[in-house]
């Protein structure tokens, strides 16, 4: 009994003691911010007015001591702080914040929504001075108030931008035509195919005979047919081609409040069903354990759509049979490491990215401003992020540097992809983006397996994304 | 002496009212300010239009019922039967199986060996978080999970199961996991209350020859009354609020075909936009079937009471 | 005679083994799940994508020290915020709780019923219907990024006060309060030294459940901690699984999570100890 009474005490002390820890430094905290606060307090009124109308260089003098930034996961801390802060243009006493909040069940969207609608009465150096957003909701914060103008508000140059791929300025520009974000990277995505499957199917893997066969979505059909009478699948699962199909929409996905499902959904549709009745695809699901199965020495698929990160990470780890980790080697031989190629596929589509904005009332502006044009618009910056990390950057003449180098992937037999990509970014037309994209491609794919899984009728699964869209934007009719 | 006595005297008559008022406060200061009030902003926010497009903020306006009206029209039935199909199947084996277990617990003729090991890995399950646990039956019935392999592994199967792509796999597998979760917390739960049964009374029915059956049905089972009634009614609420395993499992979509939605599912799609309006109008409805249930069975254990006490 | 104590004899022994199998059988659903998330803690990333493994993988320490180095997962002092956070809640719930049930189970007053119905009919109200209001609330009240929301709440926890409730009713005679009453103890102290040692069997049930409860909650956690040095353990694990993708590893995701484990049961196993000790002792008393 009293062992027992000793193990609960033990507990008892150890939360004990975690409590005096707290509330010791507790207090500590608060005088500190408080300080702070006064302190930036006082700086604001001149910083406000300063900003304004004289440039950024002498603003800077009157700068809050801590820069927030809001993202979701680490990535563009890691660059920031590989090529910003280690390359030494951090000015001193400033302090940069990281605010990492996860993405699962909406959960960074809602810290930062609750961020920015309180930015107004927010002590100045618990403002938001940064944050990232993704694509598929862009325009839920390029389209408001708290997104400054990149050009007018930061003071980027056209001359600054020029360099980016216009699909990544279409993403963050405002129905009034003006840019509000800005990127590191770009993402086009092609389509990555077996060499040796090829080879069987059609004879051939060269990728020029390749992108032949595969031009256009009827050929594609075709070659799906011809794949399938040789014992192969087409696709992996049901989502892998939906990119190419919602990229390339002739419309938004809402007009006024109207929802409007665009033909080529219902091509997505059409042809994911008809795959699926003749065993073309593997009924998989993006990221699914199978999906990745299907990429590795085991996997019968033809094909998958990769943009430029998930060639050299995912799909490079799923094609090895053993693993970096456990001793493998990236190396011919291990697994099929070697047997990928790229071609453009049938049409043109982007997948991923990250964008940065600066938010409405930073009390930093001229930091937020050197951090923007040193990671996305310096060629030399950017260039060796490429180089370093194998990351698609956004910065024309940096990349068809590499393109027309005799760069070379092992990976991919030797295949020079980076000129792929060059090739491919510059068509990605981005100009039928809505705010509503993330909420509602979602939603789309979901209600359609289910019709493809042979679960409900077009009309029912069209039914069950009506209501889910609706579930989450309120505004919006059928 | 004799003053001390004749506190006490006076002291029984003096009313310790002030005391039970005053132990309640607690309690009830921290439920008003963290509970009530966003609790009752929220039935208020149930009659407006307010919700959030983008970032900006639509409403409040006044709408009356409409937000009732739209929610009723939509298939709340649906979940509500969803809901309640998926804790039956897995109430039902967990009331079961931890009344079974805490009888051969406390069963002093069966003398089970190692039961403090038994007793303490069946709660384990309850330990993992419920999104980690959706994850692990995410894989092992996925369509090349271990489950699909041995299962075609011994030919019962030609091709894989796709378990996760059929309505009642799915309900039964979120079933499952919750009936792992909990019973051995309800098992814990009725041991105690078993073992707090009067040996004496236990004594007499051996000694009386009764069948197990009969020490269980007439001994057991009325003397843990109270007990089981809590089991019911916190995994009712556990019912009504059933929400991390199905969300994570089926990834928030109540798939296949939204017939594994269940309410808070339903409640949480409204969280997306923050929909005070519907949000509201929807837990106000949840608090009525609430109420109704505890109603029921607040009234079944009064009844049961004063039956009780007729009898003594 | 013999004989019929023979085949009474093989019944019980019979059931017996028929216990044993179920009970067996349990125990292997049970743990299996603790299984699976050790060798998935075991395997690395691209391993685990391929599929299952009954068979450990080599990547443990590969796993546990990129798990334990990352500087952007704290994982430490989210171990210590889970654990004061869980700890503070399990004792808070289950005191004020007793508190409670114990006003509502000695005292007569006037309001006895309404209270008891009240509590009753709260105890419904899922969580999840007031998260908006509260989560509003807090940030007028300036309470976010705080522990207090995580924390206090839990004085008021329905259920908890209702299982104490009905612990009272069934171990609990008036007449030790009233005995107590003419030892001269105080209506407080009564509480604190006679009842509170009574309820410790059911103190420790309910301390564990509101403990894992508190332990394992992503969801109010997430909407109220900001910095990165007040996350718990839910709100590291999301991380992880949100991490981009050079940076995704499910190897990790399930090393975080058999390390967010490992606490919860050595509590629960010092604990589970003292309540079947707590409730032996108890029905050895009755």
């Amino acid at each position: 009994m009293q062992k027992k009474l000793l193990v609960v005490l033990l507990i008892g002390t150890m939360l004990l003691s975690s409590l005096t820890g707290c509330s010791s430094k507790a207090p500590k905290d608060t005088s500190e911010t408080n300080a702070s606060v006064t302190k930036a307090a006082k700086t604001e009124d001149t910083a406000a007015t300063d900003t304004e109308d004289t440039g950024a260089e002498e603003a800077g003098a009157a700068q809050g001591k801590v820069l927030n930034i809001y993202c979701w996961n680490e990535e563009f801390k890691s660059r920031y702080t590989d090529y910003f802060e280690k390359a030494g243009k951090l000015p001193e006493g400033i302090s940069v914040n990281f605010i990492i909040t996860p993405s699962d069940n909406n959960a960074y969207q809602n810290a930062l929504d609750q961020a920015l609608l309180n930015q107004k009465s927010a002590a100045t150096d618990d403002k938001v001075d940064m944050f990232l957003i993704e694509a598929d909701y862009a325009l839920k914060y390029v389209d408001s108030e708290y997104a400054l103008d990149v050009k007018g508000d930061v003071g980027l140059t056209d001359g600054d931008l020029a360099d980016q791929y216009q699909y990544t300025r279409d993403i963050v520009t405002d129905s009034n035509g003006i840019q509000k974000g800005t990127t590191w990277q770009a993402t086009p995505g092609l389509f990555v195919y077996r060499r040796s499957i090829a080879k069987d199917v059609l004879g051939t893997d060269d990728p020029d005979k390749v992108q032949e066969a595969l031009n256009d979505w009827s050929k594609f059909d075709q070659v799906a047919a011809e794949a399938a009478a040789k014992g192969y699948k087409m696709l992996s699962g049901y989502d892998d081609a939906y990119r190419t199909f919602s990229n390339n929409m002739s419309a938004p996905w809402v007009d006024g409040n109207k929802i409007v499902i665009d033909d080529n959904i219902m091509k997505w549709v059409d042809q994911t069903k008809l795959y699926t009745d003749k065993g073309y695809n593997n009924k998989t699901s993006l990221w699914a354990p199978e999906w990745a199965a299907d990429q590795g020495p085991e996997g019968k698929v033809f094909g998958f759509f990769y943009s430029t990160w998930g060639i050299n990470f995912t799909l490079l780890g799923n094609s090895l049979e053993t693993p970096v980790s456990e001793g493998g080697k990236e190396e011919v031989g291990n697994g099929i490491y070697g047997d990928y190629a790229v071609c453009r596929g049938p049409e043109s589509y982007y997948w991923g990215g990250t964008w940065i904005c600066a938010a409405a009332g930073t009390d930093n502006l001229p930091l937020v401003k050197d951090i923007m044009l040193t990671l996305t618009c310096d060629p030399v910056t950017m260039k060796q992020i490429t180089e370093d990390t194998q990351d698609y950057t956004n910065n024309m003449t940096a990349m068809n540097e590499l393109a027309n180098s005799d760069f070379q992937s092992a990976f991919l037999g030797g295949q020079n992809h980076i000129k792929l990509f060059a090739e491919a970014a510059p068509k990605i037309d981005m100009s039928n983006i809505s705010s509503y994209d993330q909420g509602l491609n979602e939603s789309f794919q979901r209600a359609f397996k289910d019709y493809f899984d042979g679960i409900v009728t077009k009309e029912e699964a069209l039914e069950n994304f009506y209501k889910s869209a609706i579930e989450k934007y309120p505004e919006l009719t059928k | 002496m004799k003053k001390e006595r004749q506190k006490i005297v006076k002291q029984k008559g003096v009313s310790y009212a002030k005391w039970g008022y005053l132990f309640l406060i607690p309690f009830f200061t921290v439920y008003i300010i963290f509970s009530l009030i966003p609790l009752i902003s929220t039935f208020y926010n149930s009659f407006f239009e307010n919700y959030m497009s983008g970032l900006k903020r639509i409403g409040p306006n006044f709408i009356g019922f409409e937000n009732y009206k739209s929610i009723l029209n939509a298939d709340l039935l649906q979940y509500m039967n969803n809901t309640l199909i998926m804790w039956l199947m897995g109430f039902i084996p967990q009331i079961g199986v931890a009344l079974l277990l805490a009888v051969w617990f406390s069963d002093l003729r069966l003398r089970l060996r190692a039961t403090g090991v038994f007793k303490t890995i069946i709660y384990m399950p309850n330990l993992i978080m419920a999104a980690a646990f959706s994850m692990l039956f995410f894989t092992l019935f996925s369509d090349s999970g271990p489950v699909n392999n041995i299962l075609m592994g011994m030919g019962a199967l030609g091709e894989p199961f796709r378990f996760l792509s059929s309505v009642w796999a799915t309900r039964g597998l979120i079933a499952g996991m919750n009936f792992l979760m909990w019973f051995g917390n309800t098992t814990i739960v009725l041991m105690a209350a078993i073992m707090g049964i009067d040996g004496a009374l236990l004594e007499a029915a051996a000694i009386d020859g009764a069948s197990p059956w009969k020490v269980f049905s007439k001994v057991i089972i009325p003397s843990i009354r109270p007990i089981l009634i809590y089991v019911i009614i916190t995994s009712m609420i556990g019912g009504i609020q059933m929400f991390d395993i199905p969300q994570i499992f089926t990834k928030g979509a109540g798939s296949p075909d939204r017939q594994s939605m269940t309410l808070i599912m339903y409640l949480n799609n409204h969280l997306f936009s923050k929909n005070y309006g519907m949000g509201g109008a929807l837990s106000v409805i949840l608090f009525i079937i609430s109420a109704i249930l505890s109603v029921l069975v607040f009234a079944s254990m009064n009844k049961d009471m004063v039956k009780r006490k007729g009898g003594k | 005679m013999k004989e019929k104590r023979d085949s009474s004899r093989l019944l019980l022994n019979m059931r017996r083994s028929i216990s044993y199998i179920v009970l067996v059988f349990l125990v292997f659903l049970c743990l299996f799940p603790f299984f699976v998330l050790l060798v998935n803690a075991t395997r690395s990333h691209p391993d685990i994508q391929k599929g299952f493994s009954f068979i450990p993988g080599g990547s443990f320490l590969t796993n546990m020290v990129h798990v334990l180095n990352n500087e952007n997962l704290p994982v430490l002092s989210g171990i210590v915020n889970s654990l004061f956070i869980a700890g503070m809640s399990g004792i808070l719930a289950t005191y004020f709780s007793g508190l409670t049930a114990y006003a509502i189970h000695a005292y007569e007053f006037r309001l006895k019923r309404a209270v008891y119905l009240f509590i009753m009919l709260i105890m419904m109200v899922p969580v999840q219907v007031s998260t908006l209001g509260f989560v509003d609330l807090m940030g007028k009240m300036k309470l976010m990024d705080n522990f207090i929301p995580l924390i206090i709440p839990s004085i008021a926890s329905p259920v908890v006060f209702f299982f104490m409730k009905q612990y009272l009713d069934s171990t609990l005679p008036l007449d030790i309060v009233e005995a107590a009453r003419i030892d001269g103890s105080g209506e407080f102290s009564t509480f604190n030294k006679i009842v509170v040692p009574i309820m410790k069997p059911a103190i420790a049930v309910q301390a564990i459940f509101t403990f894992v409860g508190s332990w394992n909650n992503y969801f109010v956690p997430s909407l109220i901690i900001k910095s990165n040095s007040k996350k718990t353990l839910p709100i590291l694990i999301a991380q992880l699984r949100s991490a981009d993708f050079l940076k995704f590893d499910m190897g990790q995701v399930y090393m975080l999570v058999a390390i967010a484990i490992f606490p919860v049961v050595l509590v629960y196993i010092c604990l589970s100890k003292f309540i079947i000790r707590g409730v032996t002792a108890g029905s050895v008393k009755g």
